[in-house]
């Protein structure tokens, strides 16, 4: 892994001299919440069981696994592949139901200071309000809303593929809670950005983009699919610029907070985000090669600022420089 | 517990497909138990790239005395073929010890340890300890071909009685091992059986276990990725108190489970 300290820090602001890393303000604004730093772990990714390995209050929120309403059983085994840059996942979202996480993972978050994110995924648009209802209780802090999970009223093509079934279903949430909702799309769309206004208009307080792609592996040997499940979710490295390229077009298509998340293993990747409009990020699948990343990038990214005279990582959001150029203004237009 | 980067001061082939590693590890040594396991980040093998995602393998020895964790693993591909490429004095990044390991009964007189190949790395820890809490122990280790028997030393050392059975005297299959546990039950008696790994080994375990009214745990296999019981990949089924089939993880529920609630596969 290429290390930032190998290339020359920016200079420094005139007249000043660099601050320290300790000083550097990382807090970020995501529609009503305030987070004490962008880094926050992707759901499914992450629980509290990483709490053997590093001081859980250091993150700037808590995401949880998606849950569904209702009990459920995930997909058949084997549920991973790897590739070269990246990993194939078909979980298949089991969830043991709202009640039982209320009663057996809730507790566990009682006491510390990031806010949790509970994820929420449904069958039907119907179903997402109740469910929604039911999982405003104390102790959660905002509800992602996983839109890129199957509606079984569409053949199992996901919500947000969809505009229309995008603004219904986050509609539904809306009008079922108070709490902050945030809509995490898939990438598996041509035009994200039409997905991410229909999510704004439905009144999400933040966009997380994105979800995992589509994709598949087979063993030439056997000759089978790697996955039980044939298919599955594409993550990891191998992903990032798609995903940043996605992160961007939303961020410019829409006024409220876009949270990045594919990808990310390093400082770099964690400011190319910020610098492409995401308020904050969501760190996924290195989590799992490396249980410590979320740490280290919160770290590294103090260090990162200090050493290019930042004082507060939210004056990168957005800071991406585009050339008044017609090849930038035709991307930009569409 | 966390990641930690480990000298290795011993990495040496055993036999044509497995190899023993040994590492500097003196607070990991006193922490690991007998049927837990390390998440071990495999260096890249030679020409190729290293592999993406981290790989588990028991803990063979853990030795408290001399601050040092042991594996013993068959080269099986990726990940292995760069094991096999460290060398003494190279840093491994290994995480852990993860998971549920294995429980054992004071009351317990004797004990059967049943396993093939490198599922006797997982059980050899486990005749140690039982040698140490006084429990004893009768070892059936089964492979390919006498040259292929692991741990027959380390078990002999921990005073297990050992009987090896293999594929070449045609004295592995089943029927053949199910009469030698019965002999052997019959003999010295035992109130329960331990195994690891294979489907077969699991039913045979099983059964036997029924007919002779033998407690018992099995070591599972999954492939992993998070090790922490995270991401819900390396799940099995089991079937539950209720009677319902349930899946359960075998990096943080296991990789121990009760003999009678893992179902083959
Ligand atoms: C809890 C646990 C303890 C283990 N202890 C040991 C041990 O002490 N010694 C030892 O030699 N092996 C052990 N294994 C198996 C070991 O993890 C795999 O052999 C190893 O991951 C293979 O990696 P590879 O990259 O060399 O091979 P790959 O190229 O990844 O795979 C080779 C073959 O092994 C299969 N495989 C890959 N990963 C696993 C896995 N985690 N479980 C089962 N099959 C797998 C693949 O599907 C493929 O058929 C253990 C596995 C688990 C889950
Ligand atoms: C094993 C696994 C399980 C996942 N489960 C969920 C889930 O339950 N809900 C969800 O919205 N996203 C889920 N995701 C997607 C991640 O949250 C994230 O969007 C994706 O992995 C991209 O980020 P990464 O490249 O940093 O991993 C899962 C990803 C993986 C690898």
């Amino acid at each position: 892994m290429v290390r930032p300290d190998a290339r020359p820090p920016a200079p420094a602001p005139e007249g000043g001299s660099l601050p320290d890393a300790a000083a550097v303000d990382l807090s970020v604004q995501l529609g009503p919440m305030r987070l004490a730093n962008p880094i926050m772990p992707a759901s499914g990714t992450f629980s509290e069981n990483l709490a053997r390995v590093m001081d859980l209050d250091r993150l700037g929120a808590f995401v949880a696994k998606s849950i569904y309403a209702t009990p459920r059983k995930g997909n058949p085994t084997p549920r991973v592949a790897e590739t070269r840059e990246g990993m194939l996942n078909s979980i298949g979202l089991p969830s043991k139901g709202v009640a039982h996480f209320v009663a057996e993972h809730l507790p566990a978050y009682a006491g510390l200071k990031p806010p949790l994110v509970v994820s929420l995924s449904a069958d039907t648009v119907a179903e997402f309000g109740p469910a929604a209802a039911e999982i405003s209780v104390p102790g959660v802090g905002a509800i992602e809303v996983n839109i890129s999970c199957p509606n079984l009223e569409a053949d199992g093509r996901a919500f947000a593929q969809f505009p229309d079934a995008t603004y219904a279903a986050m509609s539904a949430v809306r009008a079922a809670t108070s709490l902050p909702i945030w809509a995490k799309l898939t990438p598996n769309v041509a035009d994200i950005a039409a997905i991410a206004q229909a999510a704004e208009a439905a009144g999400a307080d933040a966009l997380v983009v994105a979800n995992t792609i589509l994709a598949m592996a087979i063993d030439v040997e056997t000759r089978r699919p790697r996955l039980g499940n044939v298919m599955g979710g594409y993550s990891g490295p191998a992903v990032k610029p798609i995903m940043l390229r996605m992160a961007f077009q939303c961020a410019r298509a829409v006024r409220i907070p876009v949270i990045g998340c594919g990808g990310i293993v390093t400082v770099e990747d964690v400011a190319e985000y910020l610098i492409a409009g995401c308020s904050a990020v969501q760190v996924g699948t290195q989590t799992f090669l490396e249980p410590g990343a979320m740490p280290r990038l919160i770290d590294e990214l103090a260090r990162w600022c200090a050493a290019r005279g930042i004082g507060r990582v939210r004056d990168l959001v957005g800071t991406v420089r585009l050339d008044p150029d017609p090849s930038h203004a035709e991307w930009l237009a569409s | 517990m966390g990641d930690h980067c480990c000298p290795v001061v011993a990495n040496v082939p055993v036999s044509a497909r497995y190899w023993h590693m040994v590492l500097e590890a003196p607070p990991l040594a006193c922490a690991a138990r007998a049927g837990q396991f390390f998440h071990l980040k495999c260096p890249a093998p030679p020409g190729e790239p290293a592999p993406f995602f981290r790989r588990p393998m028991s803990v063979y020895q853990a030795r408290p005395d001399r601050g040092r964790v042991e594996f013993l693993y068959k080269v099986a591909g990726h990940g292995t073929r760069g094991m096999a490429a460290l060398r003494p004095g190279d840093s491994f990044d290994i995480l852990g010890p993860l998971g549920r390991g294995f429980t054992l009964d004071l009351a317990w007189r004797r004990i059967i340890v049943l396993a093939r190949g490198v599922g006797l790395a997982t059980l050899a820890p486990l005749a140690q300890d039982a040698a140490q809490l006084g429990v004893g122990v009768t070892a059936i280790l089964s492979a390919r071909s006498p040259e292929d028997v692991l741990c027959r030393e380390v078990m002999a050392e921990a005073g297990a009685r050992v009987l090896a059975v293999t594929d070449s005297e045609g004295t592995s299959d089943p029927d053949k091992v199910a009469a030698l546990i019965r002999a052997a039950v019959a003999r010295a008696g035992a109130e329960a059986i331990f195994t690891c790994g294979s489907n077969r080994l699991l039913q045979l375990s099983q059964a036997l276990a029924r007919e002779l009214g033998l407690a018992g745990e099995v070591a599972l296999e999954q492939q992993m990725a998070c090790g922490l019981g995270m991401c819900l990949c390396c799940v099995r089924a089991f079937r539950g108190a209720d009677g319902e089939i349930e899946h359960r993880r075998v990096c943080w529920e296991g990789p121990v489970f009760p003999l009678q609630e893992a179902l083959s596969w």
